[in-house]
């Protein structure tokens, strides 16, 4: 029964850390070749929601579909499953010990996706794509946030995941980085890379969309097309945050 | 007090008794405390991953174990294993040293357990998260990611836990058990010379102690600029 053009879906995600109930029953769903941003405020579940989909957080109830399986099902292998789904984080967390190059390689080789020899040309093709061949062998202590966060970017990307999950990917960079993070993101996905973006950037949001939700109080409140969605908000909610952040 | 006597007292210690603290009780407090350290920090590890368990039960027991011989003196562990084990348990047909090797290595072993808990605790949480992300395995995360990162919390806290212990090791001499202290009061007991024996014993451990502590500083060093 499964629509093969659905990457993710997730069926009334409940997620609540001690009394506060984070996730409300969370409907979505992810197309192939789509791509969602989400906004919203502070607090509103956009980053439990996106760690929901590769199990980073464990819901208590509902179910999260990844290419028809249902990975909150016990006796699945998750790790086979994030294999396919990159996550790129607002805190870049690359590997401080591994130099550019490892920290790329790694998980393919390790995973025995790729040889060593292998994964190591198909880093230096990703460096490339991304403005950072020269850092080839540099740790990453030595990198701005800016690089790092792209070399975060590429590292997901070794592992030629089907759909790629962004939380806030130039939340924590100075301001003259964020564009050259965001240029990285546009290319990949103008590339068709099926991906989420939890994003505070609203032309950025509008500009890459297939699809935004708006989130808030642990559910989607509105969601559609960007260009709908920004010119012609819905709901009080939603009118009130775009008062505020545009 | 005449300081030219003692320094000729402990000139004549030196010449006469040097076999009995450099062989002996050099020896015998090395011994007992690389025994217990090496031995400690194998069994360290698997009360940290014990502590780290999914299972209430184990952890409880883990907990209290670790809260039991870090909350009681270890003159007390060294009583109980020297005196009362053997009896208990006459089937463990150990010699003394033994006894009191098995109660340091214990000791040792809640000591380690933290250090490679709070070793592994310093690593970012994100850097485990981003492991798993990739599709890693926990074991993978744990050896690839987490571990190489802790080791240089863990390494230098264990080069102190040796130095500790090795200090420690001293109170074995109350069995005299033929370490360093128990050297001392050997000698002591023949010459009657308190202080100059206890001058020529603490340099010895200092001998021992404060190249280990030079070291493990060193080694914080270079892995800080790392
Ligand atoms: N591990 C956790 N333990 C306890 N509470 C948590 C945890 N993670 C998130 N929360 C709480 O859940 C709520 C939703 O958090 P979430 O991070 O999903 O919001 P967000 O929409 O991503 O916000 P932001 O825009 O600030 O990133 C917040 O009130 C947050 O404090
Ligand atoms: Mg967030």
């Amino acid at each position: 029964m499964h629509n093969t053009n659905e990457i993710i879906k997730t069926v009334d995600l409940h997620k609540s850390f001690g009394k506060l109930h984070v996730l409300q029953g969370v409907n979505e769903t992810v197309k192939k070749g789509e791509v969602v941003t989400v906004i919203g405020p502070s607090g509103g579940g956009k980053s439990t929601f996106l760690r929901c989909l590769n199990l980073l957080e464990v819901p208590e109830k509902g179910q999260i579909f990844f290419e028809g399986t249902d990975i909150t099902q016990k006796g699945v292998n998750i790790d086979l499953h994030r294999q396919k789904m990159g996550m790129v984080f607002q805190n870049f967390n690359v590997f401080p010990h591994l130099d550019v190059c490892k920290n790329i390689t790694l998980t393919p080789v390790l995973t025995k996706k790729k040889s060593e020899a292998e994964a190591e040309e198909m880093a230096k093709e990703l460096l490339n794509r991304v403005g950072l061949i020269d850092k080839l062998h540099e740790m990453p202590g030595k990198l701005s946030g800016g690089q790092k966060q792209r070399l975060a970017i590429v590292r997901a990307l070794a592992m030629e995941p089907d759909v790629m999950l962004f939380d806030e990917p130039t939340s924590a960079l100075d301001p003259e980085m964020v564009g050259e993070v965001l240029d990285v993101i546009k290319d990949l996905v103008k590339g068709g890379m099926t991906s989420v973006i939890v994003t505070h950037e609203m032309r950025f949001a509008r500009e890459v969309s297939d699809r935004v939700l708006f989130m808030a109080e642990g559910n989607v409140m509105e969601s559609g097309k960007p260009a709908d969605m920004f010119d012609n908000p819905q709901t009080p909610r939603f009118k009130e945050f775009l008062s505020k952040v545009l | 007090m005449d300081l030219g006597l003692v320094c000729a007292n402990i000139v004549k210690l030196w010449t006469n008794y040097w076999h009995i603290y450099l062989i002996e009780g050099v020896l015998t407090t090395l011994k007992l405390t690389v025994f217990a350290v090496v031995l400690g920090a194998l069994l360290g590890v698997v009360v940290a991953l014990l502590k780290m368990s999914k299972s209430k039960i184990v952890r409880f027991f883990i907990t209290a174990y670790i809260e039991i011989i870090r909350g009681t003196p270890l003159l007390l562990q060294l009583m109980l294993f020297y005196f009362v084990l053997p009896q208990l348990i006459p089937v463990f047909d150990f010699n003394e040293f033994t006894w009191v090797a098995i109660a340091l290595c214990i000791n040792s072993s809640a000591y380690v357990s933290e250090i490679f808990r709070s070793g592994i605790q310093s690593v970012d949480k994100g850097q485990t998260e981003a492991a798993r992300s990739l599709g890693l395995s926990s074991g993978q995360t744990m050896l690839r990611i987490v571990m190489p990162q802790a080791i240089k919390n863990i390494l230098p806290a264990l080069g102190n836990e040796f130095i500790m212990m090795l200090k420690e090791t001293s109170l074995a001499s109350t069995f005299f058990i033929g370490d360093l202290m128990t050297s001392h009061a050997i000698v002591k007991g023949a010459t009657f010379l308190m202080l100059e024996s206890l001058i020529i014993t603490g340099a010895i451990y200092l001998c021992m102690t404060y190249p280990l502590s030079k070291l493990v500083e060193a080694f914080e060093r270079k892995m800080k600029n790392a």
